[in-house]
């Protein structure tokens, strides 16, 4: 997969994918149906795994060719690998469907070096608007209705760098899209997905 | 989807003697095998099957005399079948001390002119890999593109992964271990003991006393089968139903027979299959391969520690367990999985969410069987996209 197949096809996933550094080891947390390792491994030349619960992804994933862990990593997955085992962890659009979203971002920085975690902006000004109409937001980053969504934490930007700071995870950069594109501009409020990228403080600093 | 059809198997003869890990040797050996497909040009579509504890080389197809007889994995193994046989050469061999053709107890020995019986030395895993090894090199195959097997024969492949490295391109292993527990080892011993304090057992000599210790046999296979199921299968399939139920066409009298016989349709059942067994398995074989199961800790040589010994393994690995297996329960392919992930090998591993316990691994899964086709194909890329000649 060429990098023009990744940003016409998922402009969030290209943006991500100049975070990570070519040849690396990753572990992609919630890889579904494996398409950014897929790039990873096919473009980047980078190594790893998908992690993944559901059969469905599991086989997808495989049948691109990525290796996948087949693991419920709310069940403790993580364990089984080893500390700073990976140059990057991903964790792209799943942290919000995860009850335990603390201890998995915990183990994610203690699996790897860095980590990128991308969520849904809670803050994204059609969220408030919608809330301000007195409904819970659809959006296309948060597509379900309230009853029968898969997505359990809903935060905001600044949630989630309290959470971080809370928990000693250091915030390298982050940022909001939309549309794929960075808003600089009032991100909490005009960004539809938040990307972070994190470290365990005191972590090991690699060029 | 088809089968392979008819099949016939053939045997090898080894006249070099094969030493073993007891410190014994075997001298004058066969082994039996069958294959299926077509092994290409570069000989780089092989893939060997390892059986398990009751299997043999006959894996898939059926004989032109004994159409019944269709192969143990005829669901995986075949013409578009998860393991294609129009894309890979497949061999099913079977294991020394085994009672389906290759060499074993109730063969002459040739150093005193009997059939071996309690003669037949002690085998392992690795022993078996390493006879496995000598027929690959007899048809010339340097590498195989997979070595595969479940249960024990899933032992095989991981010992061929560790004992030649370089001989296999990938390494399945299904539903299997890295070494058995206290308790696995302890349900073998039971096994052991009711065909050891059967009567006709004779020392392991019973051949020549026309006799088979059938009900130790028996007992040995009811024992074992209840560890293949699944609580939840076994209630669902018999509960507590009454034998009598069905024999009365579920008459309201039929009641508890306040004996020993049969009243519970799980009884009925088991003792139909523990019967079955005993005609036709060979009770030292039973001894035997259930000691090999028992010895098999690669680990052992490192200290316990299988991540060292998996260090030296180069082939890519796919895993796969099933979550009501509580004879090689999923932490038994996780421990292999974390061993391999820390020596960051190619590894996927699917725990699929399955009913039948131990025995998933010979039945019709979907999610099971899909895993399998995708790995297949993905094992058939690679050696399309090798250059003329490689083996890399």
């Amino acid at each position: 997969m060429t990098f023009d197949d990744l940003k016409t096809t998922r402009p969030d996933l290209a943006f991500i994918a100049h975070w990570i550094r070519p040849g690396t080891h990753v572990l992609d947390v919630g890889c579904g149906d494996g398409f950014m390792m897929d790039y990873l491994q096919t473009d980047k030349g980078c190594t790893g795994y998908g992690l993944e619960l559901a059969d469905d992804k599991v086989l997808e994933s495989t049948q691109r060719g990525v290796r996948v862990v087949q693991q419920d990593f709310e069940k403790g997955g993580l364990a089984l690998f080893g500390d700073n085992s990976f140059d990057t962890v991903l964790c792209l659009s799943a942290l919000q469907m995860m009850q335990h979203v603390e201890a998995l971002l915990r183990d994610i920085v203690r699996v790897g070096n860095e980590a990128i975690v991308s969520f849904p902006n809670f803050a994204y000004w059609p969220h408030r608007v919608a809330l301000l109409k007195g409904r819970m937001p659809v959006s296309k980053t948060l597509p379900y209705q309230w009853y029968d969504t898969p997505n359990v934490r809903c935060a905001t930007i600044e949630d989630f760098r309290a959470l971080a700071a809370e928990v000693g995870v250091e915030v390298l950069e982050y940022v909001a899209l939309a549309e794929g594109r960075i808003v600089d501009f009032l991100p909490n409020l005009r960004g539809e997905l938040a990307v972070f990228r994190l470290r365990k403080r005191g972590g090991e600093v690699r060029p | 989807m088809s089968s392979i059809g008819i099949v016939s198997p053939q045997t090898m003869a080894f006249a070099e003697p094969l030493p073993l890990q007891s410190g014994a040797s075997l001298r004058d050996y066969m082994l039996m095998y069958e294959t299926y497909g077509t092994l290409n040009a570069d000989k780089s579509n092989a893939v060997l099957i390892c059986h398990a504890l009751n299997a043999s080389h006959h894996v898939a197809g059926w004989y032109a005399d004994d159409p019944k007889n269709v192969g143990w994995w005829d669901n995986m193994v075949g013409p578009n079948k998860p393991v294609d046989t129009n894309k890979f050469f497949v061999i099913g061999i079977n294991n020394l001390g085994s009672c389906f053709g290759s060499t074993g107890p109730m063969h002459t020995n040739p150093a005193t002119g009997k059939p071996y019986g309690a003669m037949f030395p002690v085998v392992t895993v690795e022993d078996w890999v390493a006879a496995q090894a000598r027929l690959a090199d007899r048809l010339g195959i340097s590498q195989f593109a997979a070595v595969m097997g479940g249960s024990l024969g899933g032992m095989q492949a991981l010992a061929w992964s560790i004992m030649y490295p370089d001989r296999l391109r990938h390494c399945v292993v299904i539903a299997s271990t890295p070494k058995l527990s206290a308790q696995n080892i302890a349900f073998n011993d039971v096994a052991r003991q009711a065909i050891l304090s059967d009567p006709d057992y004779h020392g392991g000599d019973f051949y020549e006393h026309g006799v088979v210790p059938k009900n130790g046999l028996k007992v040995a296979r009811m024992v074992g089968h209840i560890t293949y199921l699944s609580d939840d299968d076994m209630a669902e399939k018999f509960g507590r139903k009454l034998r009598s139920m069905a024999e009365k066409g579920g008459a309201e009298t039929a009641g508890y027979k306040f004996g020993f016989g049969i009243d519970f349709e799980i009884e009925s059942y088991l003792r139909y299959q523990g019967d079955k067994f005993a005609t036709y398995f060979d009770a030292n074989t039973y001894l035997l391969i259930t000691k090999a199961l028992d010895y098999f800790d690669p680990a052992r040589l490192h200290d316990g520690d299988l991540t060292r010994t998996l260090a030296k393994t180069t082939a890519k690995f796919f895993l796969a367990s099933f979550t009501t297996d509580w004879r090689f329960s999923p932490e038994r392919s996780r421990e292999i999985v974390q061993a391999l992930l820390a020596n960051r090998r190619e590894v996927t591993y699917a725990e699929i969410d399955a009913p039948h316990g131990h025995d998933a691994f010979l039945l019709e899964d979907p999610r099971y069987l899909s895993m399998v086709r995708a790995y297949f194909e993905q094992i058939r890329g690679q050696i399309a996209n090798q250059p003329k000649g490689g083996t890399a």
